[in-house]
């Protein structure tokens, strides 16, 4: 769709295109294409979901794709399997290191190409040494690698794929752990290797660096390719809306919205003054009043998962207070927190949310055992009761609750989660992404239950990043990197909200369209 | 909005399909696995040795099984919630002797010289307060310093062990107060009262992790300790007591030993840890937590002492018991790998 170009210049640095991968049902990459020309460097956005890791799982040889080719430099892919011959293709650096933390920096350089017989240490060092000093990172190779600063590893890992003679290296999320003047030097070096003709394919969350660092962007949404573009001639007003869709915000804008926000709805249930925590976000204040969903709104490291988890007593604040009907609630103690009457939805399920092997009944009342019994007893028929009533109310498909929680599917394990957060009738619910990886119509019920809870005159809080999720809150907090960057009412469309998810301010978007 | 708010209504309808015919759930009925087990090697037991089938031979096997059966217990709860205590082997020694130090004389005609800071009744309560510290210390290493479990109670393994040679200066201690040495010894209803005690102990311990909250906590704890943290279970308490309980249990597996022998030996437990893991995985126990019963550790822990038994009344040299008990091992967690699918790592 974008080659063409390119007839007279050097072949493209990569070239995918008709690229289709299915997971079950769920098709990841729908028919997809990209090309970055050598040189170049090219930015790929887009939400949750658009498809952006797999397809640096394809690009990366990690993932077979189901249909359509990818070619280096005019060549295709090597096969599936052949690691030595990938990672002279191209190589990604993650945002979380993938050196080995207890060897030195130089062996990390070398990892699998040690060659045969006795490893000559000095004779290793040197070469890591050269190697270094080519790419011009400033390291030690004998310094252990998990000594090093997140900056200095990424350094490293991109000497280390230059010198398997990849000349396309993705970047993901580079940006995310470090500091500005960080990010800047990172930048200068891009462009310097950018300049020796090395290609590359940034991810970021941080819509800014795109403009900042890249000639060209290409647009996924919901695993198909939007639209690719040079940078400078996309304003960033229709980047925000190639990435949200603009047909559909104009859709969910004329659909449902949660109703405004009835003023004078009287003391808040649930309330934060200056709550902080360090290096995860900045001092917040938040009050949620009786009746009210609030959105807590924010990408992977924006600290609203954070922020959600303070409230809940499973992160201690470092400053501030977390109040529930105007009762401080002790910090950092989730029975306090249950006991004060917020209820939590936590953010993994299989991590934090469900005990899999165990089942139905003891996942929905694990946080009531305390009402199924007298003296400390928990009565199995009281229990099966309990759970009976709850696998009723939120309509919850299982053959029963002696059923293994494991056994059910994503929306329905989702929805024994939300059970036992609704079973000690919480003053205030706190629902960190209540409907990652559940189907639509589970996700419906899911979000109506989370509504459900502020009609009786409760409160919620929805933590996600989730446009879905956030449509049924009366008022959205955006965060970004630890702060509050803009509040909506109910009436905000999906790329003002986006926009401010992607550390672009409010104004941002008006301000290029005009 | 509309349709958004039937899925709260009528909340106490019960559905009908939860009510359809309970399925045969083989899960179900795993703890009971071993009986079989039990069963065949009561005939081969019957087969190998006319001896095998009289009172006095079980009797006997189910008093040697009682001691070990305290240990396992100990770790059986311990294993569910996702821990391991190595220590135990060591605690079942130090324990009495530490008792036996406090409340010996330090003269007279006795052969073992204490300090005799307490009264001979305090003995057993002494002992059950050492067994009581140890887990605790156990406890605090692991969930306050959260240094690696196993490493802190193999080092308490090997230190307890040199205490108990430090103190008794590797002797057995055969004078032992009379009150110490009763429960281990007496005999109730014809059968010996460490038997009951222990039948008493893993029923009471079976109902707790069955029917008490905080035993039920166990499991959730042992099976995902971060679900069990955000649904405000107090992990590290409860963790907390079930070591502590652990040394507790073997501290007075050491009193019902001391009684069984009449003395407090110099090797009591020693490598012991290897058969209370050996029963507590054939009886079901996940090395992974969350899974596992305390019946089933029991039904563990006399499966284990019977092939001993037979295998002696047999006519195997008692030199081959160590190959025995380890093949046992390799065995049950082949077993099981494949019978629940489970990696036993």
């Amino acid at each position: 769709m974008t080659n063409g170009t390119n007839d007279h210049a050097p072949p493209p640095a990569v070239h995918a295109e008709g690229v289709v991968k299915r997971f079950g049902p769920t098709v990841a990459l729908d028919g997809v294409g990209i090309t970055v020309a050598a040189g170049d460097s090219h930015a790929l956005v887009g939400r949750n979901g658009a498809g952006k890791s797999t397809l640096v799982s394809v690009l990366t040889g990690l993932h077979v794709p189901d249909a359509g080719r990818v070619s280096f430099q005019g060549e295709p892919a090597p096969a599936a399997g052949d690691t030595a011959a990938w990672q002279s293709k191209v190589a990604c650096v993650y945002q979380k290191s993938m050196v080995v933390p207890d060897l030195t920096v130089a062996e990390n350089l070398f990892l699998g190409r040690l060659g045969r017989g006795r490893i000559r240490w000095s004779a290793l060092r040197a070469q890591a040494a050269d190697l270094l000093a080519e790419y011009g990172v400033d390291v030690d190779p004998a310094a252990r690698a998990g000594d090093l600063t997140v900056e200095q590893g990424q350094f490293v890992e991109i000497a280390r794929a230059l010198s398997f003679g990849a000349r396309f290296i993705i970047l993901d999320e580079p940006t995310a752990q470090l500091d500005a003047a960080g990010i800047e030097r990172l930048f200068t070096r891009l462009r310097e290797l950018q300049r020796q003709g090395v290609a590359f394919l940034f991810i970021s969350h941080h819509l800014q660096e795109v403009y900042d660092l890249c000639s060209t962007v290409t647009v996924y949404r919901d695993a198909r390719h939007v639209l690719t573009a040079p940078v400078a001639e996309l304003g960033k007003a229709e980047l925000v809306a190639a990435m949200t869709g603009e047909d559909a915000g104009g859709q969910a804008a004329a659909g449902w919205h949660a109703k405004a926000v009835r003023d004078g709805g009287g003391e808040p249930v649930l309330r934060a003054e200056g709550l902080a925590l360090d290096g995860l976000y900045e001092p917040i204040d938040l009050a949620v009043r009786a009746g009210e969903v609030v959105g807590l709104a924010g990408a992977t490291a924006s600290g609203n998962t954070a922020l959600g988890e303070t409230l809940v007593g499973l992160r201690k604040a470092t400053a501030g207070r977390t109040l529930v009907a105007g009762r401080p609630v002790r910090p950092g103690s989730v029975p306090h927190a249950l006991g004060a009457g917020i209820g939590y939805v936590p953010e993994d399920r299989h991590r934090q949310g469900l005990v899999l092997g165990r089942s139905v009944a003891e996942n929905a009342t694990l946080s009531v055992t305390d009402q199924l019994g007298p003296y400390g007893t928990v009565l199995p028929s009281k229990t099966r009761e309990f759970a009976q009533r709850m696998i009723a109310s939120l309509d919850i498909k299982t053959s029963g609750p002696g059923q293994p929680v494991s056994d059910l599917s994503g929306g329905n394990q989702q929805k024994v989660v939300i059970a036992r957060a609704l079973a000690r009738e919480p003053r205030v619910l706190v629902a960190i992404r209540p409907t990652a990886g559940v189907d639509v119509k589970s996700k419906d019920s899911l979000l109506s239950v989370v509504r459900g809870v502020a009609e009786r005159g409760d409160a919620a809080v929805i933590v996600s990043d989730e446009l879905d999720d956030l449509r049924v809150c009366d008022r959205v907090v955006a965060l970004f990197h630890g702060r509050v960057i803009a509040e909506f009412g109910s009436g905000w469309t999906d790329r003002d909200l986006v926009s401010a998810m992607e550390g672009l301010p409010t104004g941002g978007g008006k301000g290029a369209e005009e | 909005m509309s349709e958004t708010s039937q899925l709260t209504a009528d909340p106490a309808v019960p559905r009908a399909a939860g009510r359809a015919a309970p399925r045969i759930q083989l899960s179900r009925y795993r703890d009971l696995s071993l009986l079989p087990v039990i069963f065949v090697l009561g005939v081969i037991g019957f087969i190998v040795s006319p001896a095998f089938l009289t009172s006095d031979n079980l009797i006997g096997v189910l008093q040697q099984t009682s001691e070990l059966s305290l240990l396992v217990l100990g770790e059986a709860m311990i294993l569910i919630c996702g821990r391991m205590d190595l220590s135990l082997e060591s605690t079942i020694g130090v324990a009495p002797v530490v008792a036996m130090w406090l409340v010996m004389p330090s003269s007279g005609s006795a052969t073992y010289h204490g300090i005799g800071v307490l009264p001979g009744w305090m003995s057993i309560p002494a002992c059950l307060a050492v067994g009581l510290l140890i887990g605790g210390f156990n406890g605090f290493m692991i969930l306050k310093l959260r240094v690696n479990g196993f490493i802190v109670t193999l080092g308490m393994l090997t230190m307890l062990r040199g205490l108990q040679d430090g103190i008794s200066q590797g002797k057995s201690i055969v004078e032992v107060p009379g009150s110490f040495s009763y429960l281990g010894k007496a005999s109730w209803l014809g059968a010996p009262a460490a038997v009951w005690i222990c039948l008493v102990l893993f029923a009471v311990g079976g109902l707790a992790l069955g029917y008490l909250r905080h035993g039920r906590a166990l499991y959730a704890i042992g099976g995902n300790t971060e679900a069990a943290r955000a649904a405000g279970i107090r992990v590290d308490r409860i963790t907390w007591i079930v070591l502590a309980l652990g040394g507790l249990l073997a501290a007075f597996a050491g009193v019902l030993y001391v009684g069984h022998y009449g003395a407090v030996s110099s090797t009591q437990g020693d490598g012991w840890i290897f058969q209370v893991f050996a029963a507590t995985v054939i009886g079901g126990v996940s090395l992974n937590g969350g899974r596992g019963t305390l019946f089933g550790a029991l039904t563990g822990v006399i499966a284990l002492q019977l092939v001993v038994n037979v295998t002696t009344l047999g006519g195997v040299p008692p030199l081959w018991d160590k190959f025995l008990y380890g093949a046992i091992i390799i065995v049950a967690l082949i077993i099981s790998r494949f019978a629940s699918g489970e990696k036993q790592d």
